[in-house]
């Protein structure tokens, strides 16, 4: 558990060896990444296996940083960060293996993907709201030069305005902290103190500042009508940074709505309730018929991932102890199931015959020239529409059960989400994957496609076994998140809902 | 008497050693310079400034804060020897990247000049009486005219020179005056006496005046708008190390300057709006000033194609930012408004440093002149990435611990509801436009393909060692911030 924050050093030392010994050569630089990757995943799973769950935060270092402002290098985690820190040891592992075939700047590639990492896991690691927000703000930072250099479709585009919007969002939490934390009269930005402080101001200002925390993270975590870089971003990405894109980064908006923004103002919270449900059922059910209509399988991705991170909302919007179990739990199988998602559309496909419109898709016998691709898909695919089986049922489940006892309206709403997402899921399956299916003897000779790689394989192996085990043994990481959930600072906000 | 003088000189070693070495700088170059080439007499001079920089940096620390000098008219507290160092360490980063710069005919006398202008800098920082604060301003200001006119081949350089000289006199003329009359109401030119004067004197329509006319000076020196319009220029035809002088040591020894005169000499008639009914006082000009920059500052610099008008209009905001700063100092003490400072100069130096290095390769003032720096030269691209980012306020760079630090100031000092407040709620929502115009720097020089033609760049050692250190400060400011805040 105490070597928990290594997994951040080791991130930060890999992106600079990375940088030096990509000048020299880019298979050091990659089995350099994918070494630094796997090291922090075995990290995030050692300390899983030594954790003992238990509500509160676990303190891993805690020294003083900036004395006079009375801010603290604090690390610690509990369930909900140690379930992130898996997800995101996971993703990177898997972001390297679909990254491998990176031969421009391969080095500065690996830098700038390692340097997010590391910011990642200081978020899910971060005791300290001040903390929080320069790891956060690491975070974001290299996913413009991942865009801008690596990317595809109109990248420079895409790279700006998600570096804008989320930039924009952490301006919003920042003005909100400063707020509490000079108003409140704060001895430091511990998030105790903050929660302390955040208590003795007036009422109008704990809503407003609750507005601006939490819609500064959630314009990060793609809340509806704050997503619309979401699938922009995700389209122009190279396939490893869509990957963490999806599967990491927009779990930080989400981590920080749950971590920061519900806990600190639970007065404001209970204000802006009933909006926060509704945008979140709006964005399930927004974003999942704009997949419906998409004629770029990327942009159908783009969308879903939107869609479903809607349900992660919902569930800290229900604010219960299940809703948010589940909430957590989809956190953590979306970040599985979008990586898997991107990387067979991003890598698998697009990579091989270089079109990823579904008109020109359709016309490819792809099941058959494809047969890896396209059986990673169905699985994946299943998994995002919910099926028995694999992470999302359980998560999606959870979620509305809870949602439900917090009002039935929002349940109803996000069910039919549910609808529509099994919808453009079956849709693209059957687009792109299954439009020709006359017998083999008789289709005209097909082009031969580059073969399925190792690295490829691996990955999508390491994440596939993820979701279905999590589907299987949800029990697994609910045994981490629900007594986290029994912490003061959570509690000051959720209701209880059984489990 | 004898002691007097004898601590007199103690106290302005650093300013000796300079003067002592320009003059070495200038006796060397005649002496010696005589059969050398252009290039090797540069190489000397730079090297006597350097050494002559870093022994003063060096016996000013050594002699420390000893108080009040002279019967007051210095005083060297800890802020005093914080800020006298800042201003060393930022010449030193100007003067290393000087030798990378395109040649000038009379390297000696460039080299010089800048001696000069940093014991007006030194000065600028332990003033206590207005009439030693007024030389020290002219001292150093006549010193970067001629430093900003420097490079007598291209006219945008004489035309930086005339403007930035046209403003600066009009500004010196008004701070003059403004001191006249302040002398005129207290009796006094001692910052301390000023002070007592005025806590028992109503505010009257010449003290006013005498306010407005000292704000006015300085608004011309931080670059604020409105009297921000010679900056752009300047920065843009001067020689890119004489920009680099002028948007760096020369903005933190104005703010230590400025400091020290609005707050300990006229700091009873700061008045206060903090709260309702609020008291008539510089405080309030101060805020409009800071507002002005960073809207102007900010949204101007978007449409900028020019990386040295970027950079001035970067600079006009920033100096919104530092107004700010100075006005929450009375609640917060200086430690913020100083850090900012100081590390605003190392970030700007290191930028105007890659841009002088670039210079002798071709071009480097339009942003289409840095594309595919990253393939050019991996270290000057590496470093304009982390001087552009701090510049931008991205953690863990030390940019951005000086705009929280100020923010927090100012949201302290009044709470949100009042104009600090407001200020620094702008200032915050500003911070994300000016993601917008640094990226697009850094698009340039990290994304962009570099022109057909563009070839390598090699860097020289002085160069390279000065960018490095000017990053490896910016990294550890960021990382370790007690280091310097708890020290000012």
């Amino acid at each position: 558990m105490n070597a928990l924050p290594w997994a951040i050093y080791t991130s930060f030392a890999g992106a600079l060896l990375v940088l030096v010994a990509g000048a020299r050569s880019a298979a050091l630089a990659r089995g350099l990444a994918l070494a630094t990757a796997v090291t922090g995943l075995g990290l995030a799973l050692w300390a899983a296996a030594g954790f003992v769950p238990g509500p509160g935060l676990q303190t891993l270092v805690d020294l003083p940083w900036v004395g006079s402002l009375g801010i603290r290098y604090h690390l610690a985690a509990d369930g909900i960060s140690l379930t992130l820190v898996v997800l995101t040891g996971i993703a990177a592992t898997a972001g390297v293996l679909f990254s491998w075939n990176i031969t421009e700047r391969t080095g500065e590639f690996f830098a700038f993907y390692l340097t997010l990492i590391g910011g990642v896991y200081g978020v899910f690691l971060s005791a300290d709201a001040f903390l929080f927000f320069v790891f956060y703000e690491i975070a974001i930072v290299p996913k413009y030069f991942l865009i801008a250099n690596w990317g595809s479709t109109r990248r420079e585009y895409g790279a700006m305005k998600l570096a804008l919007y989320s930039f924009a969002g952490s301006a919003l939490v920042l003005a909100g902290l400063l707020w509490t934390y000079a108003a409140g009269g704060a001895q430091g930005f511990a998030l105790t103190e903050l929660a302390r402080a955040a208590t003795i101001l007036p009422h109008t200002e704990v809503v407003v500042i609750f507005a601006l925390v939490f819609f500064g993270f959630a314009t990060l975590a793609g809340l509806f009508p704050l997503h619309t870089w979401a699938p922009t971003g995700h389209v122009a990405a190279p396939t490893g940074a869509s990957m963490l894109l999806a599967g990491v980064v927009m779990k930080l908006g989400a981590y920080g709505c749950l971590r920061v923004a519900l806990p600190l103002f639970p007065v404001g919270f209970a204000c802006w309730q009933p909006v926060l449900g509704w945008l979140a059922v709006a964005g399930i059910v927004y974003a999942g018929l704009i997949a419906l209509v998409q004629d770029d399988f990327k942009f159908v991705i783009g969308y879903s991932s939107v869609s479903h991170m809607g349900f992660v909302m919902l569930g800290l919007a229900a604010a219960n102890t299940q809703a948010v179990a589940g909430a957590v739990l989809q956190m953590f199988s979306h970040g599985v199931i979008a990586g898997l998602l991107f990387a067979v559309v991003g890598r698998m496909i697009y990579e091989r015959t270089h079109t990823r419109q579904l008109g020109d898709l359709r016309r490819l016998p792809l099941h058959r020239l494809l047969p890896f691709a396209a059986v990673v898909f169905v699985l994946a695919g299943l998994a995002s529409l919910g099926l028995p089986g694999f992470s999302g049922f359980p998560a999606e489940l959870t979620i509305l059960i809870g949602t439900w006892q917090a009002s039935p309206r929002w349940a109803l709403g996000a069910a039919v989400g549910v609808l529509v997402a099994a919808a453009f899921t079956l849709r693209v399956i059957q687009v792109a994957f299954f439009s020709r299916t006359e017998p083999a003897d008789t289709a005209a000779p097909a082009e031969a496609l580059p073969p399925i790689t190792l690295p490829e394989k691996l990955g999508a192996l390491l994440l596939l076994s993820a979701t279905v085990l999590i589907g299987l043994k949800p029990d697994l990481l609910l045994d981490w998140i629900l007594p986290a959930l029994q912490s003061p600072l959570m509690q000051a906000v959720l209701k209880p809902g059984n489990l | 008497m004898n002691a007097l003088y004898a601590e007199l000189f103690r106290a302005i070693v650093p300013e000796t050693v300079l003067v002592l070495s320009a003059l070495l700088v200038l006796t060397f170059d005649l002496v010696l310079g005589r059969r050398r080439t252009l290039a090797e007499r540069l190489n000397l001079a730079v090297l006597l400034g350097v050494a002559g920089v870093l022994s003063a940096l060096a016996l000013g620390l050594r002699v420390g804060p000893v108080g009040t000098v002279f019967g007051g008219s210095f005083l060297l507290d800890p802020l005093a020897v914080a800020v006298r160092a800042g201003v060393l360490v930022l010449v030193l980063l100007t003067l290393g990247v000087v030798t990378a710069a395109p040649q000038t005919r009379q390297p000696a006398e460039y080299v010089a000049l800048i001696l000069l202008a940093t014991v007006g800098f030194l000065q600028m920082a332990a003033a206590q009486q207005l009439l030693l604060a007024f030389l020290s301003v002219e001292l150093a200001s006549l010193a970067l005219y001629v430093l900003a006119g420097y490079d007598k081949t291209r006219p945008e350089s004489a035309e930086a020179a005339l403007k930035y000289f046209l403003v600066g006199a009009v500004s010196a003329a008004f701070l003059l005056f403004g001191f006249s009359l302040i002398y005129g109401l207290t009796g006094s030119i001692q910052f301390g006496k000023i002070a007592h004067t005025l806590g028992y004197q109503a505010m009257s329509p010449l003290l006013a005046v005498a306010l407005v006319m000292v704000l006015v000076a300085f608004g011309f020196k931080a670059a604020a708008a409105p009297f921000h319009l010679w900056a752009p220029d300047a920065y843009q035809g001067a020689p890119t190390p004489s920009a680099a002088l002028i948007a760096s040591a020369s903005k933190l020894a104005g703010f230590a300057l400025f400091w020290r005169l609005l707050w300990s000499g006229l700091g009873p008639v700061a008045g206060q709006f903090t709260t309702q009914p609020g008291t008539p006082g510089w405080l309030a000009i101060v805020a409009l000033l800071s507002a002005a920059s960073m809207l102007l500052g900010n949204f101007a610099a978007l449409a900028q194609s020019n990386v040295r008008r970027l950079l001035a209009y970067s600079a006009i905001a920033h100096a919104g930012a530092l107004l700010l700063g100075l006005l929450s100092a009375g609640h917060s003490g200086p430690g913020p408004l100083f850090y900012y400072a100081a590390t605003y100069g190392v970030a700007t130096a290191g930028a105007f440093g890659v841009l002088a290095v670039m210079e002798r390769h071709g071009r480097s003032q339009e942003l289409s002149d840095l594309a595919g720096l990253y393939r050019r030269s991996p270290l000057l691209a590496g470093s304009l990435l982390i001087f552009v980012l701090s510049l931008a306020g991205i953690p863990p760079l030390a940019g951005f611990f000086g705009k929280f630090a100020v923010f927090a100031a100012a949201l302290q000092m009044g709470g949100v509801a009042s104009p600090a407040g407001w200020l620094a709620l702008l200032a915050i929502a500003l911070s994300a436009v000016a993601l917008y115009y640094y990226l697009l720097i850094l698009k340039q020089a990290l994304v962009a393909a570099p022109a057909a033609d563009a070839a390598p760049i090699v860097v020289p050692r002085l160069a390279a060692l000065t960018l490095f250190v000017a990053a490896a400060l910016i990294i550890l400011l960021g990382l370790f911030p007690s280091a310097l805040l708890d020290r000012l």
